[in-house]
């Protein structure tokens, strides 16, 4: 069985030498959630940057991204810019951890969900904004109409991330590498996004990479999982062999260091 | 909303303004001399008779307080004073002046954010490497450069040494000056079609364009490169090139954007400048401009029209202050007023 995207020992190294990924092989295939766990500095936002061609200025890549979505097999490491923006929006696209950082302020939302529909799908400014309305009620948002004409700033965080998610799905890629996205909202929020991810999947048979530090979000989501660790693999497997039969000691202490219920049993108050 | 912003923002400008002239009067009277010393040859200065009726034909005979409030009655009424030195109205005279430095300021201003924009959003895009250097070694020499020296170099080469250029002045001698609407001459000569005598007067603007816009540019052009430099790294511009748009869509509608409100402070603080004092470069280009009108007042101790220059450049610099914090809120929706 060949993956949507395969990684072959991929390799990243920052201009002035530091290699901050090595070795990394990684599958996702077609319409599954795959997640990808680690503490930061482990290499997960760097190989999630060189699925989109936005690695840090002057860094060098090595091995082989094999990506499948557009009909040939091609390395998406070998794409110059022309091509990358080929490729990006349409058939990788990506959701970043704070969306209030990763939504242009000044702009309206209508114009950061359709913007790139202009582009890569030729469509009308009609067409588009046509599109955006169905695409912000696909992901929950009340009153897409007005949503369009509204600035970030006017949406609670767990919508800015809805608007987000939508303009990242405007073009129907068939990867989203989602980097940490329900980090920073609040855990039942947080449920919400992840649940509209899992319903996007089984729908449209939308693949994702689901980069998290967070175990339960894991274990709630993926069904496939892999640990990273100062930019190796550690371990990999099926989510709940990973969680509940750890082999690899350093998931054994991931797992054990997540916030447990009873931790507060043992505590006794502020230092 | 924007209704009671404007009025509060008008009250404070009144208020500024009365500071102003206040400010502007009290220092002409701290200065040791008057304008009678300016202006009255040694021998005149001698003669009571003559004294005497200068200071009554002056008012200067009142009390400091009789005069500042009689100069702000006549204000009120639109009037501001008889030049001393030029024996015509200050408002005649800054009508005359103004538009000349109109003139060269706006073209000067126009191009200096086009190049500043384009200059300093390379260098941002190049940073670090060779481009971003050469721009930077670029502003650093345009920022030490005196403006007066570098006025005089161009009127050397694109003068003496190429004759492109005229020397100076606003119109060739022989060119009979249009009738004056505007005050702006290449503007009226184009009211008239005389479209020999724009070209004529667009020839004379050119050095002192291009040494005023050399060195607002290589101001503009640190102001945007830094400010970029902050927004190229944001998500934002990261999520925007992660949706494939192409790269000039990206630099012009996202990271521009973003990184505009810094550049629009400075450009109003960079234009006012030009609008109020350029008086060194005026002078080498023989422009008979605002700077130059100023600087005679102001050492001649001519009240009333140092005075209607200080009114001029507060006006100046509120109101330009007025339209960049008006820009904010075009620009950036969270500082819409509210």
């Amino acid at each position: 069985m060949s993956a949507l995207l395969s990684l072959d020992r991929l390799s990243v190294t920052l201009h002035g030498g530091q290699r901050v990924v090595e070795d990394i092989s990684l599958e996702v295939p077609e319409g599954e959630i795959v997640g990808v766990a680690g503490e930061s500095g482990s290499g997960k936002s760097m190989t999630a940057s060189a699925l989109l061609g936005l690695l840090p200025d002057r860094s060098s890549t090595g091995g082989h991204a094999w990506w499948r979505g557009g009909g040939d097999e091609i390395d998406l490491l070998t794409l110059d810019q022309r091509a990358w923006n080929r490729v990006r929006g349409t058939q990788v696209a990506m959701v970043f951890q704070d969306a209030t950082a990763s939504l242009h302020p000044m702009l309206t939302v209508g114009t950061q969900v359709t913007e790139h529909m202009r582009v890569h799908l030729r469509m009308s400014r009609r067409q588009a904004r046509d599109r955006a309305v169905e695409l912000l009620d696909r992901v929950r948002i009340p009153d897409p109409e007005h949503a369009l004409r509204s600035y970030p700033h006017q949406f609670s965080g767990g919508m800015r991330q809805r608007v987000a998610i939508a303009a990242a799905l405007a073009c129907q890629p068939r990867l989203l590498v989602a980097d940490e996205p329900t980090t920073a909202l609040d855990v039942t929020v947080q449920a919400g996004i992840l649940r509209l991810l899992e319903e996007l999947r089984a729908e449209t048979g939308l693949s994702v990479l689901f980069i998290t530090h967070d175990l339960a979000v894991l274990a709630a989501l993926t069904t496939r999982a892999y640990v990273f660790r100062e930019g190796r693999v550690v371990e990999s497997g099926a989510t709940e062999q990973l969680l509940f039969h750890p082999e690899h000691e350093y998931t054994r202490t991931l797992v054990a260091a997540r916030p447990q219920a009873d931790d507060w049993d043992e505590w006794e108050g502020p230092a | 909303m924007l209704l009671g912003f404007l009025l509060r923002r008008a009250v404070v400008t009144v208020v500024l303004l009365v500071g102003v002239t206040l400010v502007s009067f009290l220092l002409i009277q701290a200065v040791p001399g008057d304008t009678m010393t300016a202006t009255l040859s040694e021998q005149a200065l001698q003669d009571p008779e003559v004294v005497a009726a200068y200071r009554a034909r002056w008012g200067l005979d009142e009390p400091l307080h009789v005069q500042y409030l009689v100069y702000m009655r006549n204000l009120l009424q639109g009037d501001l004073g008889v030049s001393q030195q030029t024996g015509r109205p200050v408002l005649d005279d800054l009508l005359t002046y103004v538009p000349a430095t109109l003139e060269i300021a706006l073209p000067a201003m126009l191009l200096s954010l086009v190049l500043g924009l384009a200059i300093g959003l390379y260098a941002a895009v190049r940073h670090d490497r060779f481009g971003d250097h050469a721009v930077r070694a670029g502003t650093l020499v345009g920022l030490s450069t005196p403006p007066f020296w570098l006025a005089l170099v161009v009127l050397y080469v694109f003068f003496y040494l190429l004759g492109l250029s005229p020397s100076g002045g606003r119109l060739s001698t022989w060119i009979v000056p249009p009738e004056k609407v505007t005050g702006s001459v290449v503007v009226d000569a184009a009211l008239e079609g005389r479209w020999d005598v724009v070209w004529d007067a667009v020839q004379h603007t050119a050095l002192p364009v291009l040494v005023l816009t050399v060195l607002t540019v290589a101001m503009l052009v640190r102001f945007v490169r830094s400010a970029m430099l902050e927004v190229l790294d944001a998500d934002y511009v990261r999520a925007a090139r992660a949706k494939g748009l192409p790269t000039s869509r990206v630099l012009t509608a996202h990271v521009l954007r973003a990184g505009l409100v810094p550049v629009i402070t400075v450009s109003g603080l960079a234009f006012a400048g030009l609008l109020s004092g350029t008086v060194l470069v005026e002078q080498i280009f023989s422009w008979p401009g605002v700077g130059q009108y100023a600087f005679r007042s102001a050492s001649a101790l001519d009240l009333p029209a140092v005075l209607g220059v200080s009114l001029f450049v507060a006006i100046v610099y509120t109101a330009v202050n007025l339209l960049v914090d008006l820009a904010y809120g075009l620009i950036d929706p969270r500082i819409r007023l509210s």
